[in-house]
């Protein structure tokens, strides 16, 4: 395999990704990683110096529109699907520790 | 001959006709259901209150004269990855195992608009990332044709249940192949319009660039009708594109006098199971006895959409899936320790190994100093690419090829190899890459007895071709209904 993926990476990623892995699961996620970038090597192969990178098909404008209330009051619904709720409040864990 | 053998638009004239009520259509479909869904497992969500309702709302709206769209109290199935107001919608996925929409998605939206009658939800891979219909937390749904074998995927749940008739019609979505290689391998009709064609507004997004909602039936008359209804501009939909002559249907014709058929020569090479490809090369021969003129050619670049979209879909992944994380709705843990360790633990515990990979990659891709040797280069790729299907469709009207190198494999044995797995979208997922619109038609039966699927590639906003060589295609073959139908 000639991308070999540290440990120091594996666990840079499962915090980009918001990932915690078992020791296990993080040797596969290295064997599976490395695999998946030998292929994807395969780009190198292809002389892309003079061609602009293409994020969108059709040319992508912003859409502008008025900012009209379309929509009826969903509070209910929104914080019918809350995991852990007070009131008309989402109960997070604390998000600054003095 | 019973109502779940019909085509959706053949039931919709029934109903229209009142020899059948939208009940009745409605109670069969649920029936269906109710023998198969051991079996096969196509759906996450069956709504059987809510489907009896809505088909006596719909039949006083036909009674009046008030609704005589097509699809009319015709039953549909809608895959799990669209929200509905009021139904389960969980992406097949632990994580979102508890989620109730607050809205519903555009496409289905002008389904109901137009009387169509919602069945329920189908099972796909978890968050549409895989090819068999085996990374959902809700267990694999088996081939139709075939217990033993994969209906294949994302959109599996979606062509079984066409396959299996426990529907009329179904909605799936395509972000490299999802739809498109489903139904190769259950014998149905799929089609994966132009990028922005139908509103991507309340789908849940895997690859926001390459995804397309599209429908799934028994046949090119059914797609093109259906088709028809969910495509429309939305500005709810940044992507959405503003086309006119959505009306599909006008190319329902049977005639290819003198349209060019380019077949890629990359595309019949290795790796392609020879029964595939005869059948495939049969198909050809069929349109060029009425008129069509073949030829081949070289595509070139195909070897490398499969590096550059797991590449582009993974980094769109990455970033999409974000926001499940234990705060706002779906799945939390039980025990954590602070509000990183909630968010890392609730995504850990609630999504699978495969959507874990892909996250992880695409996190990868994007992270500084990587950023520019993966995700741009795969940025370029695209580009060239796209540039290679314009030089194609200069010459072709419709590009023509299998849908899948193979019929459906068999059950577990493809996710224990990933790499190999992704290679089976070789096909289909350079339509994505380019935006293209293209169409899964079945063209034969395998040794197996396993469905073989074709499909045909059309410029942008060129559906009209497509469904016009298929429509003819389809003319020279009977419509083959599955053991479990």
């Amino acid at each position: 395999m000639a991308n070999i993926i540290s440990d120091e990476i594996i666990d840079y990623v499962g915090i980009l990704a918001k990932l915690e892995l078992d020791s296990e699961e993080k040797e596969q996620a290295k064997k599976d990683m490395g695999r998946m970038l030998d292929y994807i090597d395969k780009l190198n192969e292809l002389d892309t110096q003079n061609v602009e990178p293409m994020s969108h098909i059709f040319p992508a404008n912003n859409v502008f529109r008025e900012d009209k209330v379309a929509n009826g009051d969903g509070r209910e619904y929104v914080l019918a699907n809350v995991p852990e709720r007070k009131d008309d409040c989402l109960i997070v864990p604390k998000t600054i520790v003095g | 001959m019973s109502l779940t053998n019909l085509t959706a638009i053949e039931l919709g004239k029934k109903i229209q006709n009142k020899e059948v009520s939208a009940l009745e259509a409605v109670q069969a479909a649920l029936d269906s259901i109710d023998s198969k869904e051991e079996k096969i497992n196509s759906f996450v969500t069956v709504d059987k209150e809510g489907a009896i309702n809505s088909a006596k709302k719909v039949q006083k709206l036909i009674d009046t004269g008030e609704l005589k769209s097509p699809v009319a109290g015709v039953p549909v199935a809608i895959k799990d990855n669209m929200c509905t107001k009021d139904m389960l919608t969980t992406c097949s996925s632990r994580i979102l195992g508890n989620f109730i929409p607050m809205y519903t998605a555009e496409a289905i939206i002008n389904l109901e608009k137009a009387g169509a009658v919602i069945l329920g939800k189908t099972n796909m891979d978890e968050f549409a990332m895989g090819s068999t219909t085996e990374t959902s937390y809700y267990g694999p749904t088996k081939n139709p044709w075939n217990i033993n074998h994969v209906p294949g995927g994302s959109s599996g749940g979606s062509c079984a249940a066409v396959a299996a008739e426990e529907c009329s019609f179904a909605l799936g979505s395509d972000t490299g192949g999802s739809i498109r290689q489903p139904c190769s391998f259950c014998g149905v009709t799929g089609i994966k319009p132009t990028y922005g064609t139908v509103s991507r507004y309340g789908l849940i997004a895997y690859g926001s660039s390459l995804d397309q909602i599209g429908p799934i039936a028994k046949d090119v008359t059914d797609c093109a009708t259906v088709l028809e209804i969910i495509a429309s501009y939305d500005h709810k939909d940044s992507t959405s594109v503003k086309r006119d002559k959505l009306d599909f249907t006008s190319a329902l014709v049977d005639d290819v006098k003198g349209m060019k058929i380019g077949l890629p020569r990359d595309y019949f090479g290795e790796g392609l199971d020879s029964e595939v490809k005869e059948a495939v090369f049969n198909a050809a021969k069929e349109l060029e006895k009425k008129g069509a003129v073949i030829e081949e050619f070289d595509l070139s670049l195909v070897d490398y959409a499969i590096p550059a979209y797991y590449i582009i879909a993974c980094a769109e992944a990455s970033s999409n899936l974000a926001r499940f994380d234990g705060v706002k709705y779906g799945y939390r843990t039980s025990e954590y320790n602070g509000l990183h360790n909630m968010y890392k633990k609730s995504r850990s515990e609630g999504f699978g190994t495969e959507v874990k990979r892909r996250i992880m990659l695409g996190s990868f891709v994007l992270s500084s100093g990587y950023y520019d040797a993966y995700y741009i280069k795969a940025l370029k790729t695209k580009a060239l690419i796209k540039g290679a299907f314009d030089r194609a469709f200069a010459k072709y009207d419709v590009i023509l090829g299998p849908a899948a190198p193979t019929t459906a494999p068999e059950l577990g044995k493809s996710l224990s190899d990933p790499l190999k797995m992704y290679l089976g979208d070789i096909y289909t997922i350079s339509a994505n890459l380019s935006g293209l619109p293209g169409i899964t038609v079945p063209c034969g039966i395998d040794s197996k007895g396993l469905p073989i699927g074709l499909q045909l590639l059309g410029d942008c906003f060129k559906e009209k071709n497509i469904i016009r060589a298929a429509y003819a295609f389809e003319q020279t073959r009977e419509y083959k209904h599955s053991p479990l139908s």
